[in-house]
């Protein structure tokens, strides 16, 4: 019998939905086996997030470097505490931390890693893994070695459950950082631009748009649609959305009524911030794109034909 | 400052990625830069344009890696190397990293760069694995990195938007999401023209034991769902989606 590891992250003092997957996850392999589940987050901020907890223990790292996230601290803390626990399994959100500290921790202990997990089922005393990996255009059936294995797993992959746990609470005290000297965080300004969270209409647009000219094609949709521009990754890499617009792992996480990807192919980083919009419409000129298992309706249009015949269509419409 | 940029080839996603016994046939594909690679590649040559710096890019030897490395010289690299060794196309994350590491502990680099993910990063990134093995600082999905008075200063994304400004002594390792700019373009007559003169540095690495992870088997994922289609004629496809979001009552007049 061993200890099943969800390194936990926080908001407001409520564990993530990320995080509660987890534990969900954790309790269920550890209920066929006996384990242990043992819940860890960082900052006096985070405490009161593991009080109902479904985890029997859980630790908190406290310190003077742990109340926002700096990769050095974190790491370090969390390696350290791994090498006291000796978990057989570690499971992090495949989120920015868990991308950033995951594969680190993993090679710093010398224990497997397994990334962009999206399934983890016992086949008998085997724990199996699938990950998504090549663009979401293939998945991956991995044996996760229960020595310690770090696991990322893509937001979203299974549901949380309700917790009525109240684990034990300890407190270990974090390294201080040496060689990163974090100097400030920047808070997201959804007011400098729009907030696309709150938008019910989403006209978002992703390489497929080739050119930033071709975004007023985009802009004049969303006027006639009432609703709003937003964009996967490479159009904000590019300069030519802001990055408040962005949907995905590291943007903006929305549920529009109404979502409307142009050129987008729906890579799991993105899929991760969309994938729960009431209606999802997929237009891109792959048809074996990922985006169209997760959409509603699709087609392999042009979008630079689509987006003004749509416009004129709409506006016909309204008269 | 010493600047080493990690860079790896990937198969090529517009093409169909074709599977037999659950395997990859890497013969039959054809590879490219891995994106994020090129982006830390870009970032590295505008700290060198920004602030003076000698860049040197760094692949393992696993097929076909000249070309990448000519074009990253072509682009303003100031040295290419090539690790090489007894490494296949089907070598993993864990032991590249622990090819590098041992590359890297020799050359002692200030800052290394690298993509922050690839498509192909089954068992974990190449940033934080190697920055495990030396034992250095490190941070993924960064961008905007600048050096100032001997220290590095960068931008790490936090999510929802969040980000943080950090500093740091080096060596250092950073992962690259996007550089502050589209990565720079030079034409195939340009490298092949240096392909005339320029040499690659061939460095020997014997290959590393790392812990392994048993891959039972790649597959085309059968989706749980997939769209209704509606083809490939706009028009058409306008008035589809008119009709749907007016039968969802979405369309205000």
């Amino acid at each position: 019998m061993g200890r099943i590891v969800v390194i936990g992250e926080s908001h407001r003092g409520a564990l993530s939905d990320a995080s509660r997957e987890l534990l969900t996850k954790a309790q269920e392999i550890a209920g066929t086996g006996g384990d242990t589940v043992s819940v860890v987050v960082l900052g006096e901020a985070a405490r009161d997030s593991v009080k109902a907890a479904s985890a029997k223990e859980a630790t908190v790292i406290v310190g003077p470097g742990v109340d926002e996230y700096h990769p050095e601290t974190y790491e370090r803390a969390i390696a350290h505490l791994l090498d006291e626990i000796q978990p057989s399994l570690v499971l992090m959100g495949n989120t920015t931390m868990g991308m950033d500290l995951g594969a680190a921790i993993a090679a710093r202990r010398g224990v497997a890693m397994v990334a962009y997990c999206t399934a983890l089922v016992l086949d008998g005393e085997t724990l199996v893994a699938t990950s998504q990996v090549y663009g979401g255009k293939l998945a991956s059936e991995i044996e996760v070695p229960k020595t310690g294995t770090v696991v990322t797993v893509i937001p979203g992959s299974w549901a949380p459950v309700q917790s009525s746990d109240s684990p034990d609470i300890r407190d270990v005290e974090a390294p201080v950082p040496s060689r990163l000297e974090l100097l400030k965080v920047i808070e997201a300004e959804p007011g400098q631009d729009v907030d696309i969270t709150k938008a019910d209409i989403l006209v978002s647009v992703g390489r497929g748009i080739e050119d930033p000219d071709n975004l007023e094609l985009a802009d004049q949709l969303a006027e006639a649609l009432h609703g709003v521009v937003s964009c996967s990754r490479p159009v904000v890499d590019s300069g030519w959305l802001p990055r408040s617009r962005q949907v995905g792992k590291s943007g903006q996480t929305v549920k529009p009524k109404v979502y409307l990807a142009l050129g987008i192919s729906g890579a799991p980083e993105h899929l991760q911030g969309m994938k729960d919009a009431e209606l999802i419409i997929a237009v891109n000129n792959d048809e074996r794109a990922p985006i169209f298992e997760v959409a509603q309706y699709g087609a392999t249009a042009d979008i630079l034909e689509l987006m003004p015949a749509l416009t004129e269509k709409l506006q016909e419409r309204v008269g | 400052m010493k600047i080493t940029v990690l860079m790896k080839d990937v198969p090529d996603l517009v093409e169909d990625l074709e599977l037999e016994a659950g395997q990859l046939l890497v013969d039959d594909i054809s590879f490219v830069v891995s994106e994020w690679d090129d982006q830390a590649l870009e970032e590295a040559l505008l700290i060198k344009d920004e602030a003076g710096a000698d860049v040197t890019i760094v692949a393992v030897d696993t097929g076909d890696v000249d070309t990448m490395l000519y074009t990253a010289l072509a682009k303003g690299a100031d040295r290419a190397v090539k690790i090489v060794g007894d490494f296949t196309r089907r070598l993993t994350n864990r032991t590249r990293a622990a090819i590098l590491a041992e590359y890297c502990k020799s050359e002692s680099p200030d800052l290394i760069l690298t993509g922050v993910q690839a498509i192909d990063d089954i068992d974990g990134q190449i940033a934080g694995l190697l920055a495990g093995y030396l034992d250095i600082p490190h941070a993924s999905v960064v961008r905007e990195v600048h050096t100032m008075d001997a220290q590095l200063h960068f931008i790490q994304e936090y999510s929802g938007g969040r980000m943080a400004e950090f500093t740091a002594a080096s060596p250092v390792l950073l992962g690259i999401q996007a550089a502050r700019k589209p990565p720079r373009y030079v034409t195939v007559a340009k490298v092949r023209q240096l392909q005339k003169s320029a040499t690659l540095d061939e460095v020997q690495v014997v290959l590393p034991s790392t812990p392994g992870l048993t891959v039972r088997r790649l597959y085309k994922p059968e989706a749980a769902g997939h769209a209704e289609m509606w083809g490939d004629d706009a028009d058409t496809v306008a008035e589809h989606i008119v009709r749907v979001l007016g039968e969802k009552k979405l369309l205000r007049s």
